[in-house]
């Protein structure tokens, strides 16, 4: 059996480690077009914080984890796939044959369309390489502009504000992270950016970007702002890499469709990660979420699918988690709720402090929080496993902080044995 | 034979030398706060249960950890976290379906309970076998499947 990886992000990864493990005989190949082994884009922040060195962002030892494992690290970029001769094609010319092929292509910036974005002072954050551009630029001192405020752009801003950058940050959304916090959390994250010396421009875009003396650029703002830079940062979202599928038949919407098991539409070929488009565990549908989480068990769960040990999730949870500055904001499922639901709500804004649980009937569907790093977790395994509150859910109610409280009581015995 | 933490909130009368215990061998100091294991007071029902990683074979921890900060201690089959590898980046804290990996702003690095190398200190200070360090066999397979049948999350199926 041949399986073949395309992609050396977390999902190829997993998805080779789980194969190995539930096919001890099986060939597997990754095959990454980037130069470095296979690393994590989460680690980069804390690459350009030095807080670890570059190799402090690989997935694995690669000295000795993928020969100890007989995974095969291919080095190339592919060029085809072939679903019907069950080939894939590489840059170099050569091709190589499939059993069973997994897509794991993960995802790349969007380029806005702003004049001057092909500037060379402007640079995304998502791979090794944009990394080292950016430590290159944003010297202590420099004024760097960040166009984004959504989860990516907020964990590079701190990074950013750690290596001494006088730090912009334009989002065109009405609060910082519009697409993981409510109003309440995403705005107290602005009030804190703006304490710590951020200046932060919601409501808000880049008109353009204009070369300018002594290799600095000029930005300017919707709302008239001009501001001068050494260094922008685009950080407006990813997309998925489907190309490669592109003419196979195989079916693509926003990502490539996979049903429970990572399938796509051809009975061979499976996706992991950002590319796949798979059921999102609250509303049922097919979505992309493009968070480490979804990529680590969509590998896993193609991986045994692949191997022929059925297995079938019932769709990944939307969630994240980030640490902007020292306040650490989460938020899970439903965290928006839904019509007809109930919402308990604990918010003070002095303190920088906000829990907010959604429920439909006695079950918890979705949850945020900022200001809280305990047994935040638990708020997964309350969604996921629909436990029922019962009394419990009027406890949450009047005091949302009793969520660890609550998931103990409802699934542990708590009588004498 | 491979070992576990079994505990029976039954037993617990809320003392916290449990908490004490932990935080000392992990820290240096007493100070409950930075125990990697809880004990939660149930006041309605005059119950105490202390609670902590039941270091489960998913170990979705593990796996979303994005740079193999954490694995397996062979001896005692825990989930160990290593500092030099963690970079605090929390994944791992919302990964964890029963809350028992934490960020330590203290560290700025998670910590979850490691089962002392194999001498939980919790089970040492327990004064009324609450928490005991027992072969996994006896924790009680059908307590436990009864237990993780309420308790785990849904994600996946086997067909």
């Amino acid at each position: 059996m041949q399986h073949i990886i395309i992609g050396a992000g977390p999902a190829g990864v997993v998805a080779a480690e789980t194969l190995r493990k539930a096919d001890p005989e099986a060939n597997i190949t990754i095959i990454g077009d980037e130069p470095e082994p296979p690393y994590s884009r989460m680690a980069i922040p804390y690459y350009l914080i030095n807080n670890i060195e570059e190799s402090g962002s690989y997935l694995r030892d690669p000295k000795t984890h993928y020969s100890d494992q007989n995974i095969e690290l291919v080095q190339q970029t592919v060029d085809k796939v072939d679903v019907t001769a069950k080939q894939v094609t590489l840059a170099d010319g050569s091709s190589r044959s499939y059993d069973m092929l997994l897509i794991a292509t993960g995802s790349r910036p969007i380029s806005p369309p702003i004049p001057g974005l092909d500037l060379p002072q402007v640079s995304s954050c998502w791979t090794l390489a944009d990394a080292r551009a950016i430590i290159e630029r944003a010297q202590s001192g420099s004024n760097v502009v960040l166009i984004g405020a959504g989860f990516i752009g907020c964990i590079i801003l701190e990074a950013l504000v750690r290596r001494g950058v006088n730090l912009s940050v334009v989002e065109m959304g009405n609060r910082m992270v519009p697409r993981m916090l409510d109003e309440n959390a995403g705005g107290l994250l602005k009030r804190w950016c703006v304490d710590k010396g951020i200046d932060v421009h919601t409501s808000c875009s880049v008109d353009a970007i204009s070369a300018a003396d002594n290799d600095q650029v000029d930005v300017s703002l919707s709302d008239g702002s001009k501001l001068s830079a050494a260094l922008v940062i685009s950080a407006t979202g990813v997309k998925p890499n489907t190309e490669l599928l592109d003419g196979t038949g195989i079916e693509i919407d926003q990502g490539i469709k996979v049903n429970r098991r990572m399938q796509t539409s051809n009975a061979d070929v499976y996706a992991a990660g950002d590319v796949a488009q798979g059921i999102d565990f609250s509303t049922g549908n097919y979505e992309v979420q493009a968070i480490q989480p979804t990529a680590t068990d969509h590998g896993r769960i193609a991986a045994l699918n692949m191997a022929g040990q059925g297995s079938e999730h019932q769709g990944t949870l939307n969630m994240n988690v980030l640490d902007t500055l020292g306040l650490v904001s989460c938020s899970f499922g439903l965290w928006m709720g839904v019509d007809g639901g109930e919402q308990a709500e604990l918010y003070n804004a002095d303190e920088f402090q906000y829990i907010n649980l959604q429920f439909e009937g006695d079950h918890l569907i979705g949850a945020s929080s900022v200001g809280k790093t305990q047994h935040i977790g638990v708020l997964r395994g309350l969604i996921e496993s629909k436990v029922h509150l019962g009394d419990w859910k009027a406890r949450l109610m009047k005091d949302p902080t009793l969520t660890m409280d609550a998931y103990i009581a409802c699934t542990q015995e708590l009588g004498y044995s | 034979m491979q070992k576990s933490l079994n505990i029976d909130p039954g037993k617990c009368t809320g003392c916290l030398q449990c908490e004490m215990a932990c935080s000392y061998e992990h820290t240096g100091t007493f100070n409950p706060s930075r125990s990697y294991i809880k004990v939660f007071t149930f006041h309605y029902e005059g119950r105490f249960a202390p609670y902590t990683c039941t270091q489960c074979d998913e170990a979705w921890c593990q796996r979303a950890c994005p740079v193999d900060a954490i694995s397996v201690d062979m001896m005692t089959g825990a989930k160990v976290i290593s500092d030099d590898k963690c970079v605090g980046c929390k994944v791992c804290t919302i990964a964890c379906p029963f809350g028992t990996v934490n960020y330590s702003q203290a560290t700025g690095k998670v910590v979850k309970c490691d089962l002392c190398g194999g001498d939980p200190q919790c089970a040492a200070a327990c004064p009324t076998d609450a928490i005991t360090y027992v072969d996994a066999d006896w924790t009680g397979y059908d307590k436990m499947m009864a237990s993780a049948s309420k308790s785990l999350p849904s994600a996946e199926v086997t067909a």
